[in-house]
């Protein structure tokens, strides 16, 4: 069988499933006993093996068989997750990414064979057979913790638990059966949140039940179970041979359920009550149940995020080309669509109108919704963040704690894949230079563990992606001192200028602040790089800093590329385009409005300078006379915070236009972004605010 | 560059720039279009580089030949028209004063420019073609675009 055409479908899906493996690893570390976290990334291991298995990359599928074995001897609880294992698990993660550049890269999984990762996870289950010896050793007839060593816990949820009520009858027939050899316990089974057919999920526990044991009394009743009233948990009393860890072992065998609680009962008491004499259950339980009671919300929403991951069935994979084609021809369409508003010499009559009004709401949800396909949720971006921050601060001996938010928000694919770069520069750079080091910050009052906040919303037609740290700010004395050194700015300047202004100089090439230059940062590279990234996006870059106590980076993105709202203006006898969001206001003024501060020519607007540009001149435009107009029209953009007027000749009008690349031949003119055809088949020019405001 | 185009036998389109002619490989060519539209002129560029146009959606840089060539600017007339090139990774379209013919150019009949000495620079030009008694310039499209960038 070819195997190539599935090669893609491969290479995709295993990306998805490292993803997801990282974060859940990631979870893992913060959260050593969240059970949830240690099912998904057996999943995933699982997956991973049969999909690498499939495809014949049997190095792949051995990493990932040798993962799989210490994964479920962490779920029986016979190994506990320690911070070396978390680092392996990480090791072979790597090791997992390593193989799919691979195969991205020359189609097969190269010839790494990653011994020492097997080794050290072999290693791992062998420690597991020398526990449970040694803990079999130690078992004695009286209360005695749970599999593994974590005793604590597991009193906690004796208590924490409630238990069947048992009538006399039930008693009676535990005890006989215990005299017979027989063993009765208790079993609670949880099933995974995610799970759609509940009662026939119950049928398969009640059926491996059924090989060894016998189940004597069931919570709710068998009868509501098949009716499926019930949550996602029951219990059930159940007279086996066997010990615990068999029938634990076989219903955790089962998929989709979450948890398995085993408690052995004796009816030993001379008043007949019974009493709950060992507990076993899987790792996975003890967390679960303690948060449940501690904290239902946050393990609803766990469990949420598990179910959404695993939803995955409505989807359909469309190559990125593809949407470009449909996006072009939108454009098209809508290119053609103002182009027959424009027509002339045509009867208006209300049957045309209304069809063209009808054309028009058409292609405008059709373009919203071409538009909506190519959106992608950050999280795309985001999500391989936290392993940096991990990585980073380890190496550089900190503590960061990486709070994201807003995930969910949504860019156009163009710009997702544009963001990551810019966006890992600031965040190393918050690690890096704004973030102290652990003994600095205890001297300073702070807490050890620094804060690194990465958030993303909408505002208005702007994405904004927030990076921010409670670290030690911009020492803008510094900064301007350097800016000195480098000659970019001399002393008199300097006195002048305000702390935004000397930020300013952070983003110029070749500006570093960093005393060291490190690994990661420092030598000059950064921020002007994520600058010219960001603006050629059609974006901006904002900071607010205050010494001492933190700096935040605004990145202000506009949603879509392709189509925007713009202003038409005339300037001279050309059309020229401004893209209206960028627009603060159009006000007329006279030439004596405009005075001179330092050969710069300003008005006054709402008690502030706000410099004006000629387009005619910027845009070398040809004039046959300089007569001065009686009025003039200024168009006020704003830049950031800071307003710049535009003089145009006439304001032509609003309009929805479709951006067009002048190509790379073009691609080194930095005051037009791109073009635009108009109704009539012409082109206009789209001016970058950016590069033309002050 | 003058022995690759000498290796084999091609078809150059010729066009007239003045009295002169000047040949283009044809397959670097897409289409050849009147001028009609209007040309949307894109400041701080070259003068050569008249602006753009919109070629079916597409927006496409246009140059002047004549003032790549160093001749006097263009009069537009019913016969001026733009030939529309495309290399590796751009589009750009030449304005000519008119298209004439297209020459099917054989090894013998190109001759290197190592042998004639032309008023023009050398850099675009790639050789002499020679046909039923006309002489025409042959130009290096590659070097006519991405050179003097």
């Amino acid at each position: 069988m070819d195997m190539n055409q599935y090669l893609e479908i491969f290479i995709e899906e295993t990306k998805e499933h490292l993803q997801s493996l990282n974060q859940c690893l990631l979870q893992m570390e913060k959260d050593p006993e969240d059970t949830l976290m240690l099912n998904e990334i057996f999943r995933v291991a699982h997956t991973l093996k049969g999909m690498s298995g499939t495809m014949g990359f049997t190095r792949m599928a051995r990493l990932t068989h040798d993962m799989e074995d210490v994964l479920q001897s962490l779920r029986n609880n016979e190994i506990k997750t320690s911070p070396n294992l978390i680092d392996l698990l990480f090791k072979c993660l790597d090791a997992l990414d390593e193989y799919n550049s691979s195969i991205v890269d020359t189609g097969s999984e190269g010839t790494e064979d990653n011994l020492g990762i097997i080794e050290e996870l072999r290693q791992f289950i062998e420690h597991r057979d020398s526990d449970l010896a040694s803990k079999s050793q130690t078992d004695t007839p009286s209360v005695t913790p749970p599999l593994a060593s974590d005793g604590d816990d597991a009193g906690t949820l004796v208590e924490g638990s409630a238990d069947i009520a048992l009538n006399q009858y039930d008693i009676d027939v535990i005890e006989k059966a215990s005299n017979m050899g027989n063993n009765a316990y208790q079993v609670t089974i949880k099933l995974d949140k995610g799970c759609v057919l509940k009662s026939a999920r119950a049928f398969i526990v009640f059926k491996t039940l059924e090989r060894h044991s016998e189940i004597i009394k069931s919570e709710p009743l068998v009868q509501d179970i098949e009716d499926e009233k019930f949550d996602f948990e029951f219990t059930l009393i159940i007279l086996s041979k066997e010990d615990e860890e068999l029938i634990l072992k076989d219903l955790m065998s089962i998929s989709e359920i979450e948890d398995v609680i085993i408690k052995l009962i004796k009816a030993s008491n001379p008043d007949g009550n019974l009493v709950v004499e060992k507990e076993s259950e899987s790792q996975v339980s003890e967390h679960d149940s303690k948060a449940e009671h501690a904290d239902d919300e946050a393990i609803h929403q766990k469990a949420d995020s598990v179910a959404k991951k695993t939803k995955t069935g409505k989807t359909v994979r469309v190559d990125i080309d593809r949407l470009d084609v449909l996006l072009n021809l939108v454009s098209e369409l809508i290119i053609q669509k103002t182009r027959l508003e424009g027509l002339e010499g045509i009867e208006r009559t209300p049957d045309y109108v209304e069809t063209l009004e009808y054309l028009e709401r058409i292609t405008t949800n059709l373009h919203d919704a071409v538009m909506k396909v190519r959106m992608v949720p950050v999280e795309t971006v985001f999500n391989r963040f936290p392993r940096m921050i991990r990585d980073i601060s380890k190496d550089l001996g900190k503590e960061v704690d990486l709070r994201m938010s807003g995930e969910e928000t949504e860019l156009d694919r163009t710009v997702i894949d544009e963001i990551g770069d810019p966006l890992i520069h600031l965040l190393r750079n918050s690690c890096d230079h704004g973030i102290e080091s652990k003994e600095q910050r205890k001297k300073l009052g702070k807490p050890e563990v620094g804060v690194i906040e990465l958030k993303a919303y909408q505002d208005g037609n702007n994405v904004v992606i927030e990076v921010g740290d409670d670290g030690q700010g911009i020492n803008t004395e510094k900064v301007k001192k350097l800016a000195i050194e480098r000659g970019l700015l001399n002393e008199d300047m300097a006195a002048n200028l305000t702390k935004k202004d000397i930020i300013d100089y952070l983003f110029k090439p070749s500006f570093s602040t960093a005393d060291h230059v490190t690994d990661l940062s420092g030598r000059g590279v950064g921020l002007d790089v994520v600058k010219t990234k960001i603006e050629a996006l059609g974006g901006s870059v904002e900071v607010e800093t205050e010494l001492g106590k933190g700096s935040k980076f605004f990145i202000r993105l506009p949603l879509t590329l392709a189509i925007i709202q713009a202003l038409l203006v005339m300037v001279g006898e050309e059309k020229y385009a401004i893209q209206l969001s960028t627009i603060h206001k159009i006000i007329n003024i006279t030439p004596d409005d405009i005075k001179l501060v330092q050969k710069q020519e300003v008005v006054m607007y709402r008690n502030s300078v706000v410099p004006v540009i000629r387009l005619e001149q910027v845009l070398e435009v040809p004039k046959d006379d300089n007569e001065e107009q009686k009025t003039m029209t200024l168009v006020i953009v704003k830049k950031g915070e800071r307003l710049t007027g535009f003089m145009v000749d006439r304001i032509l009008g609003q309009q929805e236009i479709v951006q067009k690349s002048l190509g790379k031949f073009l691609s080194g003119i930095k005051i037009i972004t791109s073009a635009t055809i108009l109704g009539d088949g012409n082109v206009a020019l789209i001016l970058d605010v950016n590069a033309l405001a002050m | 560059m003058a022995d690759n185009i000498l290796s084999e036998a091609k078809r150059y389109l010729v066009f007239k720039i003045g009295e002169e002619e000047y040949g283009i490989d044809i397959r670097k060519i897409t289409t050849i279009i009147e001028k009609d539209m209007e040309i949307a002129r894109v400041p701080k560029l070259p003068t050569f580089l008249k602006g753009v146009i919109n070629l079916r959606g597409e927006i496409i840089p246009v140059m002047s030949m004549r003032l790549k060539l160093g001749l006097s600017e263009d009069s537009y007339g019913p016969d001026t028209r733009i030939i529309i090139i495309s290399l590796d990774e751009v589009s750009a379209g030449l304005i000519v004063d008119s298209v004439a013919e297209v020459i099917e150019f054989n090894d013998e009949s190109i001759e290197s420019i190592a042998n004639i000495a032309g008023e023009l620079s050398f850099d675009y030009i790639a050789g002499v073609g020679k046909a039923e008694g006309k002489i025409v310039t042959l130009l290096n499209l590659d070097r006519l675009i991405y050179l003097e960038e």
